[in-house]
């Protein structure tokens, strides 16, 4: 080591934090200037750490899961009242279900409908709630060599979730539905009418730009609309719901704030990608 | 140079190993709370706990054991915050930088104050913490953002810090305790 006089390592010291607070600041504009190397730092950190992240989620699910088991104990005959209604609900649901398929298929018989081709998913477990403060994103851990790619489109067992933006070795970002760089095309099922589902970074994503005289009903169901190619259409999201000034929002059916498993469609679409940076746009433009 | 001269014992390599990891104690159990935040909770406001705890953490640490937490440290600490999330790269690194500036300068004064005047500072420094984060954010997206999450993650910050600070105490005493190696 070397050895320097004290005054000299007092200064060095007093130095250390003002040079620091620059370097952040050069951080800072490098992150800014360079989209895609903070996105490949990113991916980089979250794939050494998807392994980390599954060691640490096996301890807490299982505490989780115990205390979920322990009300699930004491609500158990209410619950089992409340199961039985609903499946006697959803078994005349089925019928109606199960007829409209047959009269369906039959349809499409006869009309040489082109059906929609069958889309390939993979299951992966979300490790990390990765967006923080002023973003809505989770971490998805894929395992290795996985066929996912930017923009395909994350469902839990309810609606959708989100689409992947990033895609390392083994994990994968999902953007939340409900992040406020999130922009859904999207179909009024009642009216059919195209309205934009965008997010606010908070639990309920709001709808803009429907057609004039279809206003969006309280309760109406939204789905996804194929225009630009992005999505598939008819993906459930969810329900409209007016806020107290006024403005319809969607409350989604997916449930966003406990995603623990989803599903990662790929559609084989190539139309608008998810946000990400510019720079990349003009990589793809010289290919 | 020795500082303390006295008897001791030598230093042997399980010495120097043990007064290392007790030395490393608060830049990895920052880290590791950095961690366990992020992961789902499904607790309400998760995305906030991420940045009260690494707040707290680095005041305390910078208040009563500045030699475990440098500046460089700090940093570390900031950019992996910053990286996790989807936040700007950066704005975590100087808003824990301007912290641990702030703890270590008034260090000797309020390492003498009892614990609510120290925890009085730290709600302070919280609201200065959360509204820079916020401004920062911001001028960095160019996107005005509501200021409610700036105030929840405030009033989270400021309440998580007793808590850790107690368990904390008790670390500095023992666990992160160099000397006791």
């Amino acid at each position: 080591m070397i050895r320097l006089s004290i005054p000299v390592r007092q200064a060095l010291s007093r130095l250390t934090l003002p040079v620091l607070i620059a370097v952040a600041f050069g951080v800072m504009l490098l992150g800014k200037a360079d989209a895609v190397l903070t996105e490949r730092v990113r991916m980089a950190l979250a794939d050494a750490l998807a392994p980390i992240f599954g060691i640490i989620s096996e301890p807490i699910a299982r505490v989780h899961d115990t205390v979920a088991d322990a009300g699930d104990l004491l609500t158990v005959r209410s619950e089992n009242t409340r199961l039985r209604e609903e499946n006697d609900r959803l078994r005349q649901w089925q019928a109606v279900a199960m007829a409209l398929d047959a009269e369906n298929t039959s349809l499409k018989a006869n009309l040489h409908w082109i059906p929609d081709p069958a889309p390939s998913y993979v299951t992966a477990r979300v490790v990390a709630d990765a967006g923080g403060v002023y973003a809505r994103a989770v971490l998805l851990s894929t395992g290795p060599n996985r066929a996912i790619t930017k923009g395909q489109i994350a469902l839990d067992e309810r609606g959708l979730v989100g689409r992947v933006t990033e895609v390392g070795t083994r994990s994968a970002r999902v953007l939340l539905i409900t992040d406020i760089n999130s922009r859904i095309p999207v179909t009024l099922e009642n009216t059919r009418s195209r309205a934009m589902l965008v997010g606010t970074n908070n639990a309920r994503p709001r709808l803009m730009f429907w057609p004039e005289g279809s206003m969006p009903a309280e309760g109406e169901r939204v789905v996804t609309s194929s225009e630009a190619n992005a999505f598939p259409s008819g993906l459930p999201i969810g329900v409209v719901h007016y806020t107290a000034s006024n403005v319809p929002e969607v409350e989604p059916f997916a449930r966003l704030d406990r995603l623990e498993v989803v599903r990662i469609f790929d559609y084989g679409l190539t139309g608008i990608q998810p946000p990400e940076s510019p720079n990349r746009l003009v990589a793809d433009r010289k290919r | 140079m020795d500082k303390t001269p006295g008897i001791r014992p030598r230093p042997t390599l399980w010495r120097q190993l043990d007064a290392t990891s007790r030395a490393a104690f608060p830049a990895t159990c920052t880290a590791l709370m950095l961690l366990v935040t992020s992961f789902p909770l499904g607790i309400p406001g998760q995305a906030e706990w991420q940045p009260a705890a690494a707040l707290a953490c680095v005041f305390f640490w910078s208040l009563f054991r500045p030699n475990s937490m440098p500046p460089a440290v700090v940093f570390a600490i900031g950019l992996l915050a910053d990286l996790l999330g989807l936040s700007p790269v950066g704005a975590s690194i100087i808003v824990l930088l301007t912290v641990h500036g702030l703890a270590v300068r008034w260090r000797r004064v309020l390492v003498r104050q009892g614990f609510v005047v120290v925890w009085l500072a730290f709600v302070g420094v919280a609201a200065g913490a959360a509204l820079l984060q916020w401004a920062l954010t911001c001028a960095l997206t160019m996107r005005l953002f509501s200021p409610a999450p700036a105030l929840f993650q405030w009033a989270l910050t400021a309440g998580l810090y007793p808590a850790l600070a107690m368990l904390f105490t008790r670390a500095h005493r023992s666990l992160a305790n160099p000397e006791q190696a």
